[in-house]
């Protein structure tokens, strides 16, 4: 029988693996389609981000109550996942809690502390329902934002959910047998009953003995089940900011918010139209400018798509949201994301091959919400990951302007003026210094 | 209003006498054209005439930064504009570049660079309270409550919050910080090019909205330090009917005011 199941849980962890990894795999060929951009100078200077913004969370502490809400449930599922190791290990060797007769005192010591890290972790779930369902946190609200609609407001219910089950398996799983080993059942060595968990002792001690170890059973599986299933969920959720938060730290842009990279496309052809030596730029190989598709934006904004977490703090503070007008921050993130997952099941159709579908990124946000954003950063500056809606935006009016022409009259008289009176109004240049006169 | 004759030099005027200013204040198509914004430009030389600073302009040679070509997403204007502008300016082997304009300032500071315009460039608030805390200008004081509203390419562009205020401060100025400040600040409306045309579709214009904050506020005054803020405030302010209660300054006129 134990075999039995020894071999169904290497069944349920190579199979899960095997899923997890090829999610992974599809995302990052996706993110693979995208235009190069160096972002590996000053190693140093990105660590310090890793530290100060993914693991110390920096960001999120500026709202002090809910950082430390978020910072009870990032906390408690990476040192809880340490436990993990002794369940898949268990699981595998058909064992019972492996490390206990290793680590002595140790141990309880251990189980005691995650159990009240899964106690932060449950309340603090708690706490994040009542902000979506009783608070109602205005940039939660599917109501006020229509990119929440749908998908987004369940996902991040379900994900509320199920770290609410995940951590009341783990306290079942520990009462149950703190009971069981009170009653000296083979196999259950005594590790004693731990601090959350001896509260649930009373309610399951009237059980027989097969009862619960049948519960007990039920939950370590629920509970490792549950985590595997939950890790594949991930890659499908906004929740994969939790390994995504990392590598987009790290990868944050260390110039002003303010600052535009040149195009180097435009830089030679503007040279061969001044008359400039142009060979320190190559000729453009992408003859688009600016970006239509997930592929032609660079790898850094699709990393930032996958990592964003829909809290919505850039709409929050958008100045353009804030006036009604179409344009939410989040809702460019979440498109280019939509987006890269119909391009990952291209992919994966055609042999790692990206067919044109004759869609693209364009055809999920519009000129209008395009055209309303004022470049004032204030989306950048509010997103704890300093992800960056902005320089997708930018991209995207590239290609509204350059390639499809699409600007409003005004702005078409703006660019004439620049170019004939050198100003974006229409002086005579030669009035320039008029000022200057008493 | 300004009695004080101004003595403007073109760099060109410099260059002719072989000689080389120590800044070359930027003044940028609002300072030069826009009525409003071409007192804020005399008001600023008028400083910098006093202080004693060594300055130049470049006159007709100057051209707009590209600034918003470049947030339109016309890349290739802003280029143009750009490869011209670093053109004559490494012509004058120009050193450091000072600007009463966050946009020009933004744009010389760190987007020149890649394309082959590197300069030390400052903000005039950077300055004007370097000049103050120097001692350099002396001013008279006199004590009022004022707002200041934070500029984007200033601010969260280019972490500039503490000079803006340094100057209240030795102004001897009491600062009513606005609900939204620093690194929260509301945007007037104005960038991206939104100064440039209409409005998108929306409930309520952002320029209305920040300007609500002002009012809310209780100050009679509100300092800028930008030209499109400038016009973007005032036009708030016409807009709520505010416009006779609460003056909007930039801080080199509320410097050259205390000026003695």
């Amino acid at each position: 029988m134990t075999y039995f199941f020894q071999f169904l849980f290497i069944a349920l962890l190579a199979s899960m693996s095997y899923l997890i990894a090829m999610r992974f795999k599809g995302i990052i060929a996706t993110i693979r389609l995208s235009q190069p951009v160096y972002l590996s100078d000053q190693p140093a200077e990105r660590w310090k981000r890793v530290f100060l913004l993914a693991f110390g969370q920096k960001k999120m502490f500026q709202k002090p109550f809910v950082g430390l809400m978020h910072f009870l449930i990032y906390i408690g599922f990476i040192l809880i996942n340490a436990e993990i190791l002794e369940i898949i290990l268990d699981g595998i060797l058909g064992t019972h809690r492996l490390f206990a007769p290793f680590l002595g005192s140790l141990y309880p010591l251990l189980l005691n502390f995650f159990e009240l890290l899964a106690a932060g972790v449950f309340l603090a779930c708690l706490v994040f329902f009542a902000r979506r369902g009783i608070f109602k946190v205005q940039r939660l609200q599917s109501e006020n934002h229509s990119e929440l609609k749908g998908f987004p407001i369940r996902d991040a219910y379900t994900i509320l959910i199920v770290e609410c089950v995940l951590m009341a398996a783990l306290w079942t799983m520990n009462a149950t047998d703190a009971v069981l080993q009170s009653r000296g059942v083979e196999h259950f060595q005594a590790v004693g009953s731990f601090i959350i968990s001896e509260n649930l002792i009373p309610f399951l001690d009237s059980y027989s003995t097969d009862a619960l170890f049948l519960i007990e059973r039920i939950a370590w599986w629920f509970h490792i089940a549950g985590i595997l299933g939950f890790a594949l969920y991930v890659t499908y959720s906004k929740h994969l900011h939790i390994f995504f938060a990392f590598p987009a730290a790290y990868y944050s842009s260390l110039k002003s918010s303010a600052y535009i990279p040149s195009l180097d496309s435009v830089t030679h052809e503007v040279k061969l139209m001044l008359g400039q030596p142009a060979s320190g730029e190559a000729a453009p190989t992408n003859l688009r400018f600016g970006a239509k598709d997930v592929m032609d934006l660079n790898w850094k904004n699709l990393l930032d798509a996958y990592s964003c977490t829909e809290c919505g703090r850039c709409t929050d503070q958008c100045p353009a949201n804030q006036t009604g007008r179409s344009l939410s921050p989040r809702k460019i993130m979440m498109d280019t994301r939509d987006r890269l997952e119909e391009v990952s099941v291209i992919l994966s159709k055609n042999k790692g091959q990206f067919v044109d579908d004759g869609q693209s990124l364009l055809d999920k946000i519009s000129g209008e919400e395009l055209r309303a954003c004022t470049t004032c950063q204030a989306c950048v500056e509010a997103c704890p990951m300093e992800l960056s809606p902005l320089n997708i935006i930018l991209e995207l009016r590239r290609y509204q302007i350059m390639e499809m022409s699409d600007a409003p009259a005004a702005w078409n008289s703006m660019f004439s003026n620049i170019e004939t009176n050198q100003a974006p109004w229409k002086f005579n240049p030669s009035d320039r210094m008029n000022w200057a006169k008493s | 209003m300004s009695e004080v004759v101004l003595n403007i030099r073109t760099m060109a005027d410099y260059l002719a006498k072989g000689e080389m200013p120590e800044y070359l204040f930027w003044v940028g198509c609002a300072g030069s054209f826009d009525d409003r914004q071409k007192k804020v430009t005399r008001a600023f030389c008028e400083i910098l005439q006093k202080a004693e600073i060594s300055y130049a302009i470049l006159g007709t040679e100057e051209s707009c930064t590209g600034d918003p070509a470049r947030r339109t997403g016309n890349e290739f204007l802003f280029q143009m504009q750009a490869m011209s502008n670093i053109e004559v300016l490494n012509m004058y082997q120009v050193k450091k570049i000072v600007t009463a304009c966050p946009h020009c300032f933004n744009t010389l500071k760190n987007e020149y660079p890649s394309l082959g315009g590197t300069y030390e460039v400052i903000h005039h608030t950077e300055l004007l309270a370097q000049l103050l805390k120097e001692g350099k200008i002396e001013i008279s004081e006199e004590r009022e409550e004022i707002a200041f509203h934070d500029s984007c390419y200033l601010g969260r562009g280019n972490g500039i919050y503490e000079a803006p205020r340094e100057i209240i401060a030795e102004l001897q100025k009491d600062l009513k910080e606005l609900k939204s400040c620093r690194t929260k600040g509301l945007c007037c409306g104005a960038g991206g090019a939104q100064v440039f045309k209409e409005p998108e579709p929306g409930a309520v214009d952002i320029q209305v909205k920040r300007t609500e904050e002002i009012i809310e506020s209780g100050v009679k005054k509100v300092a800028i330090a930008c030209p499109f803020c400038m016009v973007m405030i005032q036009d708030g302010l016409n807009k709520t009917g505010h416009d006779k209660d609460i003056q909007v300054v930039d801080l080199a006129e509320l410097v050259q005011k205390a000026m003695k």
